[in-house]
């Protein structure tokens, strides 16, 4: 009998990992011929542990399950969720770059390959590297880690390029608040990324690539390290890639817990041994990158969605979206939620079907208050404008961000000027230090508001001054997208604002 | 990881840095490489890096002090890190980290009196949806409420 427990961070988080021992010992105790499969997580986080157990080929759930329901499991008495492909969450999503996560050992080259795994790199090596970049380029795909650059042109850049060296670097510093996508698809499909990676390699000619990967996420290094070891044992990686006579390697390297680092230029900065601080742009990434040479530099998600983009084909995948939003979006669903995890869908659901239908609401039961999207410089969107739907235009119309598609959902006992002080503290804290509208204006943002909460009502034109400048001003999006959880609270929820001086003033 | 030990000898230093000399930008690895070793960066090995880099022992300071992840000095026997990212705060996280702290008697980044726990605020461990997180040296737990960080704590010696 097959037995699966999710290894994600979050199932063991919330103990997968005893339960998993105790199936196992349980089991033995009863000479059971048992064989656990430690998968990655379907992504229904409040059901972890989802323990599925596998009868006629049909995966069956059972969740969330404890260390003392395993006997009964064992004996099949305790109560099932049914078909886990069943379970509406699952069932409602369009699953493409989380196709495997969940379903596959995430270590298991051969289950790889049977879900599909390979196919797409394959077929990237019967191609030339324009034909490969066309592809991405068809396929509509934007970059995943927050600003939607289209992939395809980014690529074709580094591929005109000339150089001796080339890189693809992969950011897997995913430092937003409500995002675990990228961790997902690196704990349950890591050899997803590394095709996608090879294929991006084979695409532009670079023969290097490099995983920056937050040091926050201990169970994805490990399990990221591993995968590179197999993939280049099994010639997916080095010298020869799959015979075709390209090569492609790459390594994983541990950032060192500066938020800042996720953006692209400071992370070729800490990628090189230096300080994490932002660089100017012109030169592009594309052009000067690594080492000062072109460079891809892409998101965990964009590269692990090349691999259907090729299996499947760049029509299959354009023809999911909305608009200029093509394909799918992983969306994850977190903070005071009912039911929280990444719900993968194609683009164009509006916010509030998300938020109360697929979320399914408040943990806490209570109303909505505010919904930051985006992670921390995400706009805070307001119940009023929760039939935007979800894009990159659109959301930018409605003064947000869809970012890495974080949805955090606070209920009405969020203080909204607590959560405007916090992003402005939270950049200063992070601010790399090279501008001064950041380094400065966080600092100054964080007392603005604390005049603000003693009751003085004229900070408020100072903030939207200061905003003002942060956003003009600033280098990167740490500085100048800050004032949109700062001004979007202001503005959506001004009550929290207009505090009373005290008697005693 | 956190144990302190004997101040390490310039002969360790050395061949922990030469280990990883053959990287391309073998900066971040090398202080990983020496705080996984010592748990910290000592600061004899600033000039032994400067030398093997020929960059200045200030550029390598200022790299150093630069990320939140390295330190002078060995933490206390065990890192507890509590998330104050917005998804855990929006349930109930900054309450229980007040507490926490209040508990320990300590500051975030402090150490508790008997060398036992430090303490430190942690930006999103991607526990999103399962939220207040925290880690306890390498392992992540979700849903921390006061029962359970009181056991972390105790099972950390705090």
């Amino acid at each position: 009998m097959k037995i699966y427990v999710p290894l994600d961070s979050a199932a063991k988080a919330l103990g997968a990992d005893e339960v998993a021992d105790a199936i196992m010992s349980e089991a033995a105790t009863r000479g059971l011929d048992v064989q656990v499969i430690r998968n990655g997580t379907r992504g229904m986080i409040w059901l972890e542990p989802l323990v599925e157990l596998e009868q006629d080929g049909t995966r069956v759930g059972y969740g969330p399950v404890a260390v003392e329901d395993v006997p009964a499991l064992l004996d099949g008495k305790l109560a099932s969720l049914g078909p886990v492909e069943d379970i509406p969450f699952l069932a409602k999503q369009t699953r493409l770059t989380f196709a495997r996560v969940g379903v596959i050992d995430p270590l298991d080259l051969t289950d790889y390959e049977a879900h599909g795994g390979l196919a797409g790199l394959r077929r990237a090596i019967a191609m030339t590297g324009a034909e490969i970049v066309k592809e991405v380029t068809d396929s509509g795909l934007r970059g995943r880690g927050g600003a939607g650059f289209p992939t395809g042109i980014k690529w074709n850049t580094v591929l005109g390029a000339e150089a001796d060296q080339k890189y693809i670097v992969c950011n897997a510093d995913e430092g937003d608040s409500g995002t675990f996508a990228d961790r997902m698809v690196m704990e349950g499909d890591p050899f997803c990324l590394i095709e996608g990676m090879a294929i991006a390699g084979l695409g532009v000619g670079a023969t290097r690539g490099y995983v920056y990967l937050r040091s926050e996420y201990p169970d994805a290094i490990a399990v990221m390290e591993e995968a590179v070891r197999r993939a280049r044992a099994a010639g997916v990686l080095g010298a020869d890639v799959l015979g075709s006579g390209k090569a492609f390697d790459m390594e994983i390297r541990v950032g060192a817990g500066a938020y800042v680092c996720g953006e692209e230029t400071s992370l070729l900065n800490s990628l090189e041994g230096k300080r994490g601080i932002v660089r100017a742009k012109p030169p592009l990434p594309a052009l000067e990158g690594f080492l000062g040479k072109p460079t891809v530099v892409n998101n965990v998600l964009s590269l692990a969605t090349v691999p259907v983009i090729f299996e499947k084909g760049a029509a299959h995948y354009a023809g999911f979206g909305l608009g200029r939003s093509k394909g799918t979006m992983p969306i994850q669903i977190a903070g005071n939620v009912k039911f929280g995890g990444l719900f993968e869908t194609a683009f164009g659901m509006p916010l509030g079907t998300l938020v109360n239908e697929v979320a399914g609401g408040t943990a806490s039961g209570r109303p909505v208050k505010a919904v930051q999207v985006g992670g921390p410089l995400g706009a805070y969107l307001h119940p009023d404008q929760f039939d935007t739907p979800f894009g990159y235009e659109e959301f930018d119309q409605a003064g947000g961000l869809i970012g890495h598609a974080g949805v955090v959902i606070f209920d009405d006992s969020a203080d909204m000027l607590k959560m405007a002080r916090f992003a402005m503290e939270f950049c200063a804290v992070e601010s790399c230090g090279k501008c001064t509208p950041c380094r400065i204006g966080a600092v100054r943002g964080v007392e603005t508001i604390d005049r603000i909460a003693e009751g003085d009502a004229s900070a408020i034109g100072l903030l939207t001054d200061l905003c003002e400048t942060m956003k003009d001003g600033s280098l990167c999006a740490l500085g100048g997208f800050t004032p949109f959880p700062v001004m979007s609270a202001l503005t959506h929820f001004p009550d929290d604002f207009a505090r009373q001086k005290e008697a005693a003033e | 990881m956190s144990l302190s030990k004997p101040a390490p000898s310039a002969e360790e230093i050395r061949e922990i840095v030469a280990s990883q000399l053959h990287l391309e930008g073998p900066l971040l690895p090398i202080f990983h490489a020496l705080q996984d070793a010592f748990g910290c960066v000592p600061e004899g090995a600033l000039p032994v890096i400067a030398d093997a880099l020929n960059i200045t022992r200030a550029e390598v300071h200022g790299v150093m002090s630069f990320y939140h992840d390295f330190r002078e000095v060995p933490a206390g026997r065990h890192v507890v890190k509590i998330c104050r990212a917005e998804a855990c705060q929006a349930v109930g996280a900054d309450a229980l980290a007040a507490r926490t702290l209040e508990k320990l008697g300590t500051e975030w980044h402090g150490t508790t009196a008997n060398g036992a726990v430090t303490i430190e605020p942690v930006y999103c461990l991607g526990l999103c949806a399962c939220g207040p997180a925290a880690m306890v040296d390498n392992k992540v737990v979700g849903r921390v409420d006061d029962a359970k960080m009181a056991k972390l704590l105790a099972e950390a010696g705090a």
